[in-house]
C-alpha cells in the first residue's frame, strides 16, 4: 500500500467513500415516545439529520410516516436503515434517493417586507415560484411555496434582498412514483 | 365485567395481581427485586400468592445482573421487579449490561401515579427516558386496558429475535386499577417479527464458497449460545463435516467443545496465537453469531486482508456495520446451519484435501508457539495455575462459570475450558465489574445443586459483595473464587504497558480480609497462598455446602497474555515471554484507544 495504514483499530474515517444525502421514509406505530426512540438512535450513534417530518398518517391503524433526510457514505446510510429497522415500533423502513423513483418536496411560508420597487419584485418572483399569497399588509406578504428543497432554497435567496424576515419550513416529505404504496 | 372467562382466560383482577399473572403464564418461577413505594401493590400480590418465588438482592443493580445469570445459565427470560426512582436508575447498568450482551430479561419498574408523572414526585425519574438507549424496547402503561397485551408483548420483544432487555413501567395508580386480564396467545406482534429464516440462494453461495476455500476458519460467537442448543449440535455438526478450524468470541465459548482438535481457543485481544493467526491468514471467514466487535478485529483496516467473508446473524444491523462481508445471512443460527448443513451435503464437491492439510500444518506450527504458556512458580500462585487447578477439580462436575471483569476474567476463558453451551456466564460488551457475584446467585437459583463459582478479581468482587447476603439467605451455596493481586489487574496491567509504570490508583488500598468478611456474612472463609495448598483449598471449597469466598493470594505483577495491543493487527499480537518489548509495542495513536 502507498498510504500509511492506520493506526486506529476504530473502523477507518469515512474518506474512501463519499458522504451523501439520503431520504428515508419510516413508517412507524404511533405510540408515546416512538419520536425520542428514532431522534434518540440518530444522536445515539452520531448520525446526521439534515430534515424530519413526521405525521400520523394512518388513523385507524395509528400509523405515522416519518420523512428524514440524511447524510453519511452508503456504509453509514445502510447501517441508519439496519438500526431504524431493528425498533420495535418501526414497520418499515424505506431508502427513497436509493429507490429512486421518489417525489420529494418541501413547503415553505416566507414573509417579506417592503415597499416599492422591491415589494413589486418580490410579487414577480412570487408569481414564477407559483408561490401563493397567503398573508398580505401594505407593506408585507407571506408566500406559500411547494417544490423541491433546492426550489425553496433559490426562492428565499432571492427574497433575501427584497426583505425577507424570516422563513418556516416543514422539512422534506416524500412519496414513491407508481400505483404501488411503500 | 366481573365473571371469569374460561374459555379466553380473561379474568377481571387488579394491575398488580395482573403482574403476577402474566409472570407465571410466561413461565417465570422466580423473580429477584427490591420493594419500594412505587411497586408496594406488587409485592403485597407477591406475598398472596405462591406461584412466582421472589428473591430479595441487595442493590437493584444485583436484581439486574441475577437475572442476566438466570436468564444466561436457562436459557429463558428472566425477570426482576423495583421501585420507581433510584430502584429503576440502580438498575440500569444491568439493563445496559443486557444489551450489550443480548440477554432476555424483563425489568418492571415501578413509577409514581400517572397523575403525578412529570411533577418531580418523590422517587421519580423519567424511566423509559432514561433507559430507552439502554433496552431492546420499553413501556410506560398508562391505562390498565393496555397492562396485560404490554406484559405479554415485554416477554415476547425481550426473547425473540436478537434477545435483549425490556422495561415496562407501571405507574402505582395503574397497579391498583381493575382491568380484564388476558393469558398469552400466539397471534403475531403486529410489528415485530424478526426474521428468522435465511436465504437459501445466500446459503447455497455461502456452501460453494465453503467447498473452494482453502484456508478456511469458523468465528462463532454468542449468537449461537442464544439460538439455543440446537445450535450447538447443528455447530459441531458443521464443523466436522467440513473438518475447518473454529474460534470464538468470548461470548461464545462453549458452544463448541474446548477439548476438540478442531478447537483454536478464543480469538481477540487475548485470543490464543493460532486463533489470531487463522483469521489473519484465513481465505475465507464463517462469522456465525458474532459481530466484529474491535476488541476482536484489532485494527480494522488490517483484519484479516485476504479472505471472503460469510457473516450469519439474526440482526441485520451486525452485518457490514464493522468489516466488509461478501455474504450476509441474516436468520437464527439454529435454522442457517440446519440449512447450511443440508446444503453442503446436498452439493457434489468438498474442499481441496491437501490445501486443508496445509492449512492444518501451518495452524499446527502456530499451536507449537504455545502463546498461553506462563512461567510455573512454587513459592508463589500464578493467576493461570490457580485457574487450571480449578478447572481440573471442577470439570467432572456439574459446574456453571461466571466472572468479573478484567485479568481474572481473560484467564478464566484462557484457562477454563467449556465443553457445553450456558456454562459460562461473563460480562462481554459493556465489561460490568461486578457482574459476577449477581449473576452466581441468578445461576445458582435456577440450577440449585449444580457447583456455580464466581472467578473474581479482589477489586471487581467489591463491587456487588452485598450479594453474597442475598446467597446466604435463599442457601445458594455459590463460591466466589478471589484471585487476589492487590491489583485492578487489567488496569495496573495497561498502566505498565501505556503509562510508564505509573499506576495511578490501580492498588487495591485497604482491602478487607475477605475471610473474616465471610464469616460475618455466615458464609465460609478460605484463605490460600501457597502453591502447593491449592488443591486441597479448593476442594475444601467445592466440599462446603454454604456460600464461600475463596481468598486466593496470586502473583502481582503477572500480565495477561498474548495480548494485541491497542491500534495493533492480529499478526501482531504479543507473547508473555516478549514482553519485555512492551513499552515499544504500542504507538502514540494506539494509545488513545481504550
Amino acid at each position: 500500500m502507498s498510504t500509511a495504514p492506520s493506526t486506529s483499530h476504530y473502523p477507518a474515517a469515512p474518506t474512501a467513500q463519499r458522504a451523501s444525502a439520503h431520504t428515508l421514509c419510516v413508517l412507524v406505530d404511533n405510540e408515546p415516545g416512538v419520536l425520542a426512540r428514532v431522534i434518540g438512535l440518530f444522536s445515539g450513534r452520531g448520525y446526521n439529520i439534515d430534515s424530519l417530518t413526521v405525521s400520523e398518517t394512518e388513523h385507524q391503524k395509528h400509523l405515522s410516516r416519518i420523512t428524514i433526510v440524511t447524510r453519511g457514505t452508503p456504509m453509514v446510510v445502510e447501517q441508519i436503515k439496519n438500526q431504524l429497522d431493528r425498533l420495535v415500533p418501526i414497520h418499515r423502513v424505506i431508502d427513497m434517493t436509493l429507490a429512486g423513483n421518489a417525489i420529494e418536496r418541501e413547503l415553505a411560508m416566507v414573509k417579506v417586507a417592503g415597499k416599492g420597487q422591491a415589494r413589486v419584485e418580490a410579487l414577480q418572483l412570487a408569481e414564477a415560484f407559483r408561490a401563493r399569497i397567503i398573508d398580505t399588509t401594505t407593506e408585507s406578504f407571506v408566500f406559500e411555496v411547494t417544490g423541491s428543497s433546492d426550489k425553496i432554497e433559490s426562492f428565499i435567496n432571492l427574497m433575501l434582498p427584497l426583505g425577507l424576515v424570516e422563513v418556516s419550513r416543514t422539512g422534506v416529505v416524500a412519496i414513491g412514483r407508481g400505483p404501488e404504496g411503500m | 365485567m366481573t365473571t371469569d372467562n374460561k374459555d379466553s382466560g380473561a379474568t377481571e383482577m387488579t394491575g398488580a395481581e395482573m403482574v403476577i399473572a402474566a409472570l407465571a403464564d410466561q413461565g417465570v418461577e422466580h423473580i429477584f427485586g427490591y420493594p419500594g413505594g412505587a411497586v408496594l401493590p406488587i409485592y403485597d400480590a407477591i406475598f398472596q400468592q405462591d406461584k412466582v418465588k421472589h428473591v430479595l438482592v441487595r442493590h437493584e443493580q444485583g436484581a439486574a445482573h441475577a437475572a442476566e445469570g438466570y436468564a444466561r445459565s436457562t436459557g429463558k427470560v428472566a425477570a426482576l421487579l423495583v421501585t420507581s426512582g433510584p430502584g429503576a436508575t440502580n438498575a440500569v447498568t444491568g439493563l445496559a449490561d443486557a444489551l450489550m450482551d443480548s440477554i432476555p430479561i424483563v425489568c418492571i419498574t415501578g413509577q409514581v401515579p400517572t397523575h403525578l408523572i412529570g411533577n418531580d414526585a418523590f422517587q421519580e425519574c423519567d424511566t423509559v427516558g432514561i433507559t430507552r438507549p439502554c433496552t431492546k424496547h420499553n413501556y410506560l402503561v398508562k391505562d390498565i386496558a393496555d397492562l396485560p397485551r404490554v406484559l405479554h408483548e415485554a416477554f415476547y420483544v425481550a426473547g425473540s429475535g436478537r434477545p435483549g432487555p425490556v422495561v415496562v413501567d407501571i405507574p402505582k395508580d395503574i397497579q391498583f386499577a381493575k382491568g380484564v386480564y388476558f393469558k398469552p396467545n400466539e397471534f403475531p406482534h403486529k410489528g415485530y417479527q424478526p426474521r428468522l429464516k435465511g436465504d437459501p440462494d445466500k446459503i447455497k453461495l455461502a456452501v460453494e464458497m465453503m467447498k473452494q476455500a482453502r484456508k478456511p476458519v469458523f468465528y462463532t460467537g454468542g449468537g449461537i449460545i442464544n439460538s439455543g442448543p440446537k445450535a450447538s449440535k447443528l455447530l459441531r455438526e458443521l464443523v466436522k463435516l467440513t473438518g475447518f478450524p473454529i474460534t470464538s468470541t468470548l461470548m461464545g465459548l462453549g458452544a463448541f467443545p474446548a477439548a476438540d482438535q478442531q478447537w483454536l481457543g478464543m480469538l481477540g485481544m487475548h485470543g490464543t496465537y493460532e486463533a489470531n493467526w487463522a483469521m489473519h491468514d484465513c481465505d475465507l471467514m464463517i462469522c456465525i453469531g458474532a459481530r466484529f466487535d474491535d476488541r476482536i478485529t484489532g485494527r480494522i483496516d488490517a483484519f484479516s486482508p485476504n479472505s471472503k467473508k460469510i457473516h450469519i446473524d439474526i440482526d441485520p444491523s451486525s452485518i457490514n456495520k464493522n468489516v466488509r462481508i461478501d455474504v450476509g445471512i441474516v436468520g437464527d443460527c439454529a435454522n442457517v446451519l440446519g440449512d447450511m448443513l443440508a446444503a453442503y451435503k446436498a452439493t457434489p464437491g468438498a474442499p481441496d484435501k491437501q490445501a486443508l492439510q496445509g492449512w492444518w500444518k501451518q495452524v499446527d506450527t502456530w499451536r507449537a508457539r504455545k502463546s498461553l504458556a506462563y512461567k510455573a512458580s512454587a513459592d508463589i500462585i500464578k493467576p493461570q495455575y490457580a485457574i487450571q487447578r480449578l478447572y481440573e477439580l471442577t470439570k467432572d462436575r456439574d459446574t456453571y462459570i461466571t466472572t468479573e471483569v478484567g485479568q481474572h476474567q481473560m484467564w478464566a476463558a484462557q484457562f477454563y475450558h467449556f465443553q457445553e453451551p450456558h456454562r459460562w456466564m461473563t460480562s462481554g460488551g459493556l465489561g460490568t465489574m461486578g457482574y459476577g457475584v449477581p449473576a452466581a446467585v441468578g445461576v445458582q437459583m435456577a440450577h440449585p445443586t449444580s457447583l456455580v463459582i464466581d472467578i473474581a478479581g479482589e477489586a471487581s468482587v467489591q463491587m456487588t459483595l452485598q450479594e453474597i447476603s442475598t446467597a446466604v439467605q435463599y442457601r445458594l451455596p455459590v463460591k466466589i473464587f478471589i484471585l487476589n493481586n492487590k491489583y485492578m489487574g487489567m488496569v495496573r496491567q495497561w498502566q505498565e504497558l501505556l503509562h510508564g509504570g505509573r499506576y495511578s490508583e490501580s492498588y487495591s488500598e485497604a482491602l478487607p480480609d475477605f475471610v473474616k468478611l465471610a464469616e460475618a456474612y455466615h458464609a465460609h472463609g478460605i484463605r490460600c497462598e501457597k502453591p502447593a495448598d491449592l488443591d486441597k483449598a479448593i476442594m475444601e471449597m467445592i466440599d462446603t455446602p454454604k456460600p464461600v469466598i475463596f481468598d486466593c493470594l496470586v502473583d502481582p505483577t503477572e500480565n495477561c497474555f498474548p495480548m494485541i495491543p491497542s491500534g495493533r493487527a492480529h499478526n501482531e499480537m504479543i507473547l508473555g515471554d516478549a514482553a519485555e518489548k512492551l513499552e515499544d509495542a504500542v504507538t502514540e495513536a494506539g494509545k488513545m484507544m481504550v
